[in-house]
């Protein structure tokens, strides 16, 4: 991938699927890296089942913390159903992880690991190093669940076939 | 691009940066009730040790509370949503005239879009209303730096100083740097009786300093940094604040720009000097024509402005062009899935008794406003706080033969529905008032108040006894029932009950699956 003066990332699902603190997940991995970021819920009743749909952007300098139409490089969809509404997010050329989710979510043992694991999926195609998503799934999860996650986000890196 | 830096950053909301901000500036005392999108801010602050933060029973008294304390020398904050104000109203007004000792910030969070909310209303009225001085910032990281600023302005102009937030700010994340606390020497307090005592003779005199306070105001919104006049290209200028002007930068980023921060006094030369420095002038906000009306009030003609259909709900990147363009509104959208009561919630057994017996039922706002949807429909009003209560009176007094309902939760019935209940016993009204008590204000995450037992930081104190409150208010009957599992028990009591001439509570207690204990 051309390197980018900033990237879109659309996150898109339900309530109770992790994405908000997928997105959070994101949003401190590209701090670390020093990027100036912005992460923004258009829906985001995530305790009610609603939609829920997160919308994270870094680079150098972010405006807008929602991308509009047609801007987004990257759509993480943690629900099939929700996929036709949130794909008018994609630009010509963005790349549609929706083909992980099925894999992700045949992955994991625990059904509360698929965002990390398409979070995994996902780090295999942005600009940020390791160190700092290490450092950011530091700061997001408990030290109860934290080795778990680190496993998964790690294993799943493995899905890519770049 | 890994390029690391010593200084010290946090990922924060703008309700986390705006609290983060008012602690290094030294704040003492903040006071809140919940209401979406404002509560992490008391959330944030409960978390500093050394600060002391309450849920308040609601938003008048939490305004009452954290003024005070800056009347008593210490710097205070009161945060709120949009309609949380309206209940705050009556101590701002007066407020306004009789100004601080120490630096005091009420935040306003309003929700354009209405995304948890009511209504719409737009709070930067409430500036030119209450003659207080209205800062908005565009960004969480400008939220931090607002909120210093509101304190120092606060302190030399002895006056409550408004930070107007929206949604959109208060919930995105962003980078954030990190700065210490200065503690701050808190004013001994003095006596001064024309100062504080509001009764006409010294009222007169405060209206005329606040009259005088806002033309000082001015003088300093003109020179403000927080007014920022960027010029880059002359064919086009914009005039925007808040969270417009960064969707604004995103597709016209060769503009120019005037950027209102220090919004109310507006900068009124700065303002005319930007519109004769642009060939095209476009006025950019969301919401009401706030920024609009007056730039027409200078007798700039050239400006031009959104469409009307704009004035209500979010901008956003998608419809940008329209708002630039004076287009009318045109957006398709797909239908999102609504939220609902979830799974196990103890309010389905309550909502599936009142559906079954076909009862007309006052509302109130909580999770349970959610009965109003499919598939139970069995939620009738909704207004604002406590009024689940009170319709039912008034319900009652149009149509006395009929069987109506009144349902409220336990934080909101604590919050402005005790009155209610005392004017409906005072006036002989009849009826059943529902409290679906799930132990916590639940649909703003779950926060303490009285009923609960617990502090803002979890700690045990004082519980409010529902019962034994219901029962002195002049109710003739409190019931207390689980309605989970005993359906058939509460639809008993519920038809014994409404065909009874009698005032009646019925408390249907059973805590919110959400909550950790």
């Amino acid at each position: 991938m051309k390197k980018q003066a900033y990237y879109n990332i659309t996150f898109g699902g339900i309530g109770g699927q992790g994405i908000i603190k997928a997105s959070e997940l994101l949003g401190w991995a590209a701090m670390y890296d020093g990027y100036h970021v912005k992460k923004s819920e258009v829906h985001g009743m995530s305790q009610r089942g609603g939609s829920v749909e997160s919308h994270v952007r870094f680079g150098k300098k972010i405006y807008s913390p929602l991308i509009g139409p047609g801007q987004a490089d990257f759509l993480l969809c943690f629900h099939a159903d929700e996929h036709p509404r949130l794909v008018m997010f994609l630009k010509s050329g963005g790349t549609d992880l929706v083909e992980y989710l099925k894999r992700a979510e045949a992955m994991v043992e625990n059904p509360k690991h698929v965002n990390t694991a398409l979070m995994g999926v996902l780090s295999v195609f942005l600009p940020i190093s390791g160190p700092s998503w290490q450092k950011a799934m530091e700061t997001v999860f408990s030290p109860k669940i934290l080795d778990e996650n680190k496993q998964v986000f790690q294993r799943a890196q493995g899905l890519v076939i770049k | 691009m890994a390029k690391k830096t010593s200084v010290q950053k946090a990922f924060l909301s703008g309700n986390e940066a705006l609290a983060r901000g008012a602690w290094e500036t030294g704040l003492s005392v903040a006071c809140a009730y919940p209401g979406t999108p404002s509560t992490e801010i008391l959330e944030a602050l409960s978390l500093y040790p050394e600060l002391d933060v309450q849920w308040s029973v609601n938003e008048k008294v939490a305004y009452e509370v954290a003024y005070s304390a800056a009347v008593g020398g210490v710097r205070s904050l009161f945060a709120c949503k949009h309609v949380g104000l309206n209940v705050a109203m009556d101590p701002l007004m007066t407020s306004a005239y009789t100004g601080v000792q120490a630096g005091f910030v009420v935040v306003v969070c309003d929700d354009p879009g209405m995304h948890s909310s009511q209504n719409e209303q737009d709070t930067r009225w409430v500036g030119i209303y209450a003659k207080l001085p209205v800062l908005e910032p565009s960004s969480p990281a400008e939220a931090k730096l607002f909120v210093a600023e509101a304190f120092a302005l606060s302190e030399k102009f002895d006056t409550p100083v408004i930070i107007r937030m929206t949604t959109r700010i208060s919930h995105t994340k962003e980078d954030v740097l990190l700065g210490q606390r200065t503690p701050c020497q808190p004013v001994k307090l003095a006596v001064n009786i024309q100062k504080y005592v509001m009764v006409p003779a010294n009222a007169r005199v405060r209206h005329d300093f606040i009259e005088g306070r806002l033309t000082r105001l001015q003088a300093v919104s003109e020179k403000s940094k927080l007014n920022k006049m960027e010029i880059n290209d002359p064919s086009l200028g914009f005039i925007t604040s808040g969270i417009s002007y960064h969707y604004l930068k995103e597709v016209r980023p060769d503009a120019s720009f005037l950027k209102l921060g220090f919004l109310y006094p507006f900068c009124d030369a700065k303002i005319a000097e930007f519109s004769k420095k642009v060939k095209k002038l476009v006025v950019v906000e969301e919401l009401d024509p706030f920024i609009e009306d007056h730039v027409r009030q200078l007798g700039i003609k050239k400006a031009r402005t959104k469409h009307p259909s704009f004035r209500t709900g979010e901008l956003g990147p998608g419809v940008i062009e329209d708002v630039i363009n004076g287009r009318p509104k045109n957006v398709p959208k797909l239908p999102a899935r609504p939220p609902r009561l979830c799974a196990g919630c103890p309010h389905w057994a309550s909502f599936s008794v009142l559906k079954k017996l076909g009862l007309f039922v006052a509302g109130d706002i909580g999770c349970y406003t959610l009965g109003a949807l499919p598939p139970t429909s069995t939620l009738h009003t909704c207004i604002c706080m406590g009024a689940g209560v009170t319709f039912n009176e008034g319900l009652r007094r149009a149509h006395p033969d009929q069987k109506i309902v009144g349902i409220v939760g336990d934080s909101t019935f604590v919050h402005s529905g005790i009155t209610g209940l005392i004017n409906a016993a005072y006036n002989k009204a009849k009826g059943i008032i529902f409290i679906l008590d799930n132990s916590t204000t639940a649909m703003t995450g779950g926060q303490n108040h009285p009923g609960t037992g617990l502090t803002i930081r979890n700690e045990p104190t004082k519980r409010l006894d529902l019962k034994a409150l219901c029962e002195v208010c002049g109710a003739d009957h409190v019931d207390v029932i689980d309605p989970a599992g005993n359906v058939r028990e509460l639809e008993e009591l519920v038809s014994k009950r409404i065909n009874e001439d009698a005032l009646s509570v019925i408390i249907a207690a059973h805590p919110c699956k959400l909550i950790k204990r």
